[in-house]
C-alpha cells in the first residue's frame, strides 16, 4: 500500500512513494538519503531527528510522512551553499567546538535555524529553553549554547546585507 | 515505520465523524505526540487511525462577540502560547502549555489532544479546570458543550464518546476577565518531563488589591483526574491576600487525593500541594497587582 507524496525538500520539489505508516524520519533517511536526520529515541524526546516543516522545528520521528503532503521540509543538507560553503549557523558550531560525537548536532542546528530566523535576540536563559528539546549524549551543552548564541549574533550582524 | 493497520485522513469534521462511525475501533489522531508514542510502545499496536491532523479549520484562537475566547482543538501548544489574544487575556494558559515537553513537541502537540487524553498530568489541564472552561464537541447528533467539571471520568477517560470530536476549548469572558493566574509545574527536569504535580491558581482581587475576593485552585496529579479544590477556594475567598496565601496550602490538603507512584510518593505530593498552592497564589496575586 504505497502513496505518492509531493513535498518541497531543501528547496526542491520532490515526489516520493511512501508507506502511509512511515514517519517523516523514515522517508527522509531511507527514501531520500538525507542522513543528517538522525534516528535517536523515536518517541520525540531526544530531538536528534529535528527538521523544519513549513519553517517550524518538529521531531520528524513522531510526524507521519502523509502529513507532509504539500509542505516544505528543511534539513541540514539544505543549509550549505551550492559550492559547499557552510552557513553562518554551521560555522558557529565549528568555531565554538560545539560538536563532539556529532549525533545531536544536525537536530540542534535545525532548531538554531528556526531561532535565528525569528529575527529576535535572546538571553542565554531563553536560548537554553529553546534548545531544551535536544539531548546531547556527550553532554557538551555549554559549547552548543555558545554556538547558538554566536549564530544569532552572526546572522544579526549580517542582517541588511544578505545574511 | 509505525505498527498501525491503516490511516484515514479526514477531509473535514463531518468526514472524520463518519469515519469514526464506520469503525468502532478506530483511534483518532491529531498532533500525534501521544498516539504515536502509544503505538510505538505497543499499547495501540495494530490500530486503525482516523487523522484530523490536517483540518486547519480546527486551529487558531478567536474571540466571539460576547467575549468568549475560543481555542480551536488543533491549536498547538506553541500557537496557544504565542497567540496575541491568549497573551492579552489568558496569559496563565499560554504559560502553562509552554511547559509541556520541549519546543518541538509544543509545535506538534495540540491543546485538544491534551484535553482528550484525559490525563491528570496534562499541562493544560489544571489551568483549564481552574478557568472552568467549556468543551465544544460535535458528534453524529450535533454539537454539545461539556463543562470541564464534567469532562474527566477517570484515568484516561473523558465524556467524549467514540464518534465525537472536540472542536474547541471555550473560556467565557466572566471566567477570565478580572482574574490573574499562575501555573506551577513540579517535575524532575525543567523540560521534557511529566508533571509530578501541577498547580494552577487564579485570583480576583478587590479594587484596593488587598483582599482575594475569589480564588480558583486546581491540580493535576493530585488525584486520578485534574481537580478543583473547592474547600481551599472557600477558605480563601474574601481574606486579605497575606492570610489567604498562608492558609491556602493547608486548606487544599482536604481537597486532594494523590497516590504513590514511581514518580513520587503520596507524602511528597501532599507536601507539594501544601507548598506550591501558596506559591502559585502569591504569584497570581502579584500579577494582579497585590503587594505580596
Amino acid at each position: 500500500m504505497m502513496q505518492v507524496l509531493q513535498m518541497t525538500v531543501n528547496g526542491r520539489p520532490v515526489e516520493v512513494g511512501v508507506d502511509p505508516r512511515e514517519s517523516l524520519l523514515d522517508t527522509l533517511r531511507n527514501r531520500l538519503g538525507l542522513t543528517s536526520v538522525k534516528r535517536g529515541c523515536e518517541v520525540g524526546e531526544c530531538g536528534a531527528c529535528t527538521v523544519l516543516v513549513d519553517g517550524k522545528a518538529i521531531d520528524s520521528c513522531i510526524y507521519l510522512s502523509v502529513w507532509a503532503q504539500g509542505k516544505a521540509i528543511l534539513t541540514v543538507e539544505g543549509l550549505q551553499a551550492p559550492d559547499g560553503t557552510l552557513s553562518p549557523i554551521q560555522r558557529a558550531f565549528v568555531e565554538e567546538a560545539a560538536v563532539q560525537c556529532g549525533f545531536c548536532t544536525p537536530g540542534i542546528i535545525m532548531s538554531a535555524v528556526e531561532i535565528v530566523g525569528s529575527g529576535r535576540t535572546y538571553t542565554r536563559e531563553e536560548l537554553r529553553k529553546l534548545i531544551s528539546g535536544h539531548l546531547c549524549r556527550c553532554t557538551g551543552y555549554q559549547n552548543i549554547l555558545n554556538a547558538v548564541e554566536k549564530a544569532v549574533e552572526l546572522c544579526h550582524s549580517h542582517a541588511g546585507n544578505e545574511a | 515505520m509505525y505498527d498501525f493497520r491503516s490511516i484515514y485522513q479526514a477531509k473535514d469534521v463531518a468526514d472524520a465523524i463518519a469515519a469514526l462511525q464506520r469503525d468502532p475501533e478506530a483511534v483518532l489522531i491529531a498532533g500525534g505526540t501521544d498516539v504515536l508514542i502509544k503505538i510505538r510502545e505497543g499499547k495501540l499496536a495494530g490500530c486503525s487511525l482516523v487523522s484530523i491532523h490536517e483540518l486547519r479549520e480546527l486551529s487558531g484562537v478567536t474571540m466571539e462577540e460576547d467575549g468568549t475566547l475560543s481555542i480551536g482543538a488543533l491549536t498547538t501548544f506553541r500557537d496557544v502560547t504565542y497567540d496575541p489574544l491568549v497573551q492579552k487575556h489568558l496569559p496563565v494558559l499560554g504559560e502553562a502549555v509552554d511547559q509541556a515537553g520541549g519546543p518541538q513537541l509544543r509545535a506538534a502537540g495540540t491543546i485538544g489532544g491534551n484535553v482528550c487524553n484525559g490525563i491528570t498530568s496534562a499541562d493544560s489541564a489544571s489551568t483549564l479546570v481552574a478557568l472552568d472552561a467549556d468543551l465544544l464537541v460535535r458528534g453524529p447528533a450535533g454539537e454539545r458543550i461539556v463543562p470541564i467539571s464534567q469532562w474527566y471520568k477517570g484515568m484516561g477517560k473523558t465524556a467524549l464518546t467514540h464518534e465525537e470530536i472536540l472542536l474547541a476549548v471555550r473560556i467565557p469572558k466572566s471566567h477570565y476577565q478580572g482574574w490573574t493566574g499562575h501555573y506551577i509545574k513540579y517535575a524532575m527536569r525543567s523540560a521534557m518531563d511529566i508533571a509530578t504535580l501541577g498547580v494552577s491558581c487564579l485570583v480576583k482581587l478587590s479594587a484596593d488589591k488587598r483582599r482575594a475576593e475569589e480564588v480558583r485552585l486546581a491540580f493535576g496529579v493530585a488525584g486520578p483526574v485534574p481537580m478543583r479544590a473547592p474547600h481551599a477556594e472557600a477558605v480563601c475567598a474574601g481574606l486579605p491576600v497575606e492570610a489567604a496565601a498562608a492558609r491556602i496550602g493547608q486548606a487544599a490538603l482536604e481537597d486532594v487525593n494523590p497516590r504513590d507512584s514511581w514518580r513520587a510518593s503520596k507524602a511528597f505530593r501532599l507536601q507539594l500541594v501544601k507548598e506550591l498552592s501558596g506559591r502559585a497564589f502569591r504569584e497570581a496575586g502579584r500579577k494582579g497587582g497585590a503587594r505580596i
